[in-house]
């Protein structure tokens, strides 16, 4: 696929003659035009599986970690090494609290993006499809939006009461406005010959949306839904500090009182593990379902 | 919400002339004679009649006429913005904007410049998007091979080559079973050989298919080469017809070719050059 540029071996003899020269600007008469090899893909790439590839990165930095830690740079009430988180929350495991509370956690934030996924792409179906939808809805949404909704909680504790609603409803809140925001701007990226196509089809307007401007706007909901997962957990972080008694955020509360950095680090890298396996979904969905894109794939 | 429109594209009352569209059973088979005389009894599957469209109260189609017969394959010429597309658009129903008259059949499809095939749908379900009821991959294939392209029915469009998206786009347009086919410049962007091949294999389909067609181009050889009759179209009306008697398949070396070509030239504002020795300049 790449066409690249000098081979990092040596080129063939020709390179020789002409490197005695000083590089001339234009080739005079009868002068050897530089070759140069092209150097086929295949011989360049690393041949490294692609997991290994992005694992690559964390684990260096793992590393990098262990060797502050044994060396002393980092001392243990800073940041716990490594190795003692591991033991850590192989107790914590073990005891049955940390995955209890992954549960707990976990439950919050599917209940939450699954509201928000149904408020934040119906709002944007409605304002996307329809002009009269747009002037209702639009404005409203991006007024709402520049509020912080974390700046909601003491509101929605005072609404919800303490118990899992108002957890809920700040994960929904924050994850249906990157929602509504992409799909919005995905329907309406849609190419406009694509639907005079679509009409010149004989399709009907319901045919439209489903055949046409839906999946048109697939790559814009796909972003969306990346960012909204990211939000999903940092709304579950904060909805969990507050007035929480089970759950990942409980756990790293409780531990902050008695003092156990190892405890909170094993739940930030808890968090960091489902951001990951939130990642993964993501991009397995891409994959399935934007195969059709004849976009840049990175080389 | 274009295809299936009735007697299309017009609010004013229609008089009866789409019944005639129905009665062209027997035109259907056999393809219209090229020579057919003026004014037999062939049904009419385009007429237009006092036609108005207008931008910002600029007409581009001015009181526009236009008959086309069953069968007929009719090539419409013009300079660029001349509103030939415009009058393409309009009898596909995607542009109603309209005063007067326009009749056409309920049975059309249109091939455009660009293949506009959904690029997230593979090519056998592009060939069936919008098609009525659940019609089998198998219908699909069939169109796919008329236009030589069976092969390619599972591939995505991204993988089509430029000349195999615009076949893929002839066999959408041809699989509804068109009573008038339109053709918005499908060669425009192939390069010369492919159009060479495209052109031939739009003859076949017409001459086994025996629909209208309705050929926009800028191409003065392509509209000598495949049509009946070749219309020029200037401020708005259709300004010029010109006959093409030739039999087919048509020889570009012919000098009546030559002839045809260099009098729509003309007719164009292009001069043919003094020395008679050289090729016109539209020589594909």
């Amino acid at each position: 696929m790449s066409i690249s540029h000098a081979p990092p071996q040596p080129a063939p003899d020709i390179s020789g003659k002409e490197s005695d020269r000083a590089p001339s600007p234009g080739p005079g008469p009868g002068a050897r035009p530089e070759l140069v090899a092209l150097v086929p893909t295949s011989s360049r790439r690393a041949r490294v599986p692609r997991w290994l590839r992005r694992t690559t990165g964390p684990l260096l930095l793992l590393g990098l970690w262990q060797l502050l830690s044994t060396t002393g740079v980092l001392t243990s009430d800073v940041l716990a090494s490594p190795e003692t988180i591991a033991r850590v929350a192989g107790n914590l495991i073990e005891d049955g609290s940390l995955t209890s509370a992954m549960g707990v956690s976990l439950q919050r934030v599917a209940i939450g993006l699954l509201l928000g996924t149904l408020v934040g792409t119906g709002l944007a179906l409605v304002s996307g499809l329809f002009r009269i939808g747009e002037d209702l809805v639009d404005a409203s949404v991006q007024m709402l939006r520049t509020v912080p909704f974390v700046g909601l909680i003491p509101l929605f504790i005072i609404w919800f009461g303490i118990g899992e609603a108002p957890k809920v409803a700040i994960i929904t809140l924050g994850v249906s406005f990157p929602l509504y925001l992409n799909v919005y701007a995905g329907i309406r990226g849609v190419d406009s010959q694509l639907i005079e196509a679509g009409e010149s089809l004989g399709l009907s307007r319901w045919g439209l949306v489903r055949h046409v401007i839906l999946p048109g706007a697939l790559p814009g909901a796909m972003t969306g839904l990346r960012y909204s997962l990211g939000i999903a957990w940092l709304a579950l972080v904060f909805a969990e500090q507050i007035n929480a008694d089970a759950g990942i955020g409980f756990l790293m509360v409780q531990a902050r009182d008695f003092l156990r950095t190892d405890v909170i680090v094993v739940c930030l890298i808890v968090y960091a593990f489902l951001g990951l396996l939130a990642d993964f979904v993501v991009r397995t969905l891409e994959r399935l379902l934007l195969q059709w894109r004849p976009t840049f794939t990175g080389r | 919400m274009a295809t299936d429109v009735h007697r299309p594209v017009t609010g004013t009352p229609h008089r009866g002339d789409t019944a005639s569209q129905d009665t062209r059973g027997s035109a259907d088979t056999t393809p219209a004679p090229p020579a057919a005389p003026p004014g037999t009894s062939d049904p009419t599957v385009v007429r237009v009649a006092g036609l108005t469209r207008a931008f910002d109260g600029r007409p581009v189609i001015d009181r526009l006429h236009l008959d086309v017969r069953a069968g007929e394959f009719v090539a419409l010429l013009g300079r660029s913005g001349c509103g030939k597309s415009t009058l393409l658009r309009i009898l596909a129903g995607l542009d109603r904007d309209i005063e007067g008259t326009a009749l056409v059949p309920r049975r059309k499809a249109v091939a455009f410049q660009a293949p506009r095939l959904m690029p997230w749908k593979r090519v056998w379900r592009n060939v069936l998007l919008g098609l009525p009821g659940k019609p089998e991959r198998g219908v699909a294939e069939h169109a796919l091979e008329e236009v030589g392209l069976g092969h390619r029915a599972q591939a995505w469009p991204k993988t089509l080559s430029g000349g195999e998206a615009q076949r893929a786009s002839l066999a959408r347009a041809l699989v509804r079973e068109p009573d008038l086919l339109l053709l918005d410049e499908p060669f425009g962007a192939l390069d010369a050989l492919t159009r060479v091949k495209a052109q031939r294999l739009v003859d076949e389909l017409w001459q086994r298919r025996g629909c209208a067609v309705l050929l926009v181009t800028h191409d003065v050889e392509e509209a000598v080469l495949l049509a009946d009759r070749v219309l020029v179209m200037e401020d708005g009306v259709i300004a010029h017809e010109q006959r093409i008697d030739l039999p087919r398949p048509r020889d570009i070396a012919d000098p009546r070719f030559a002839a045809l070509r260099t009098g729509l030239l003309e007719r164009l504002g292009v001069e043919a050059p003094p020395a008679p020795s050289t090729p016109p300049p539209k020589a594909a």
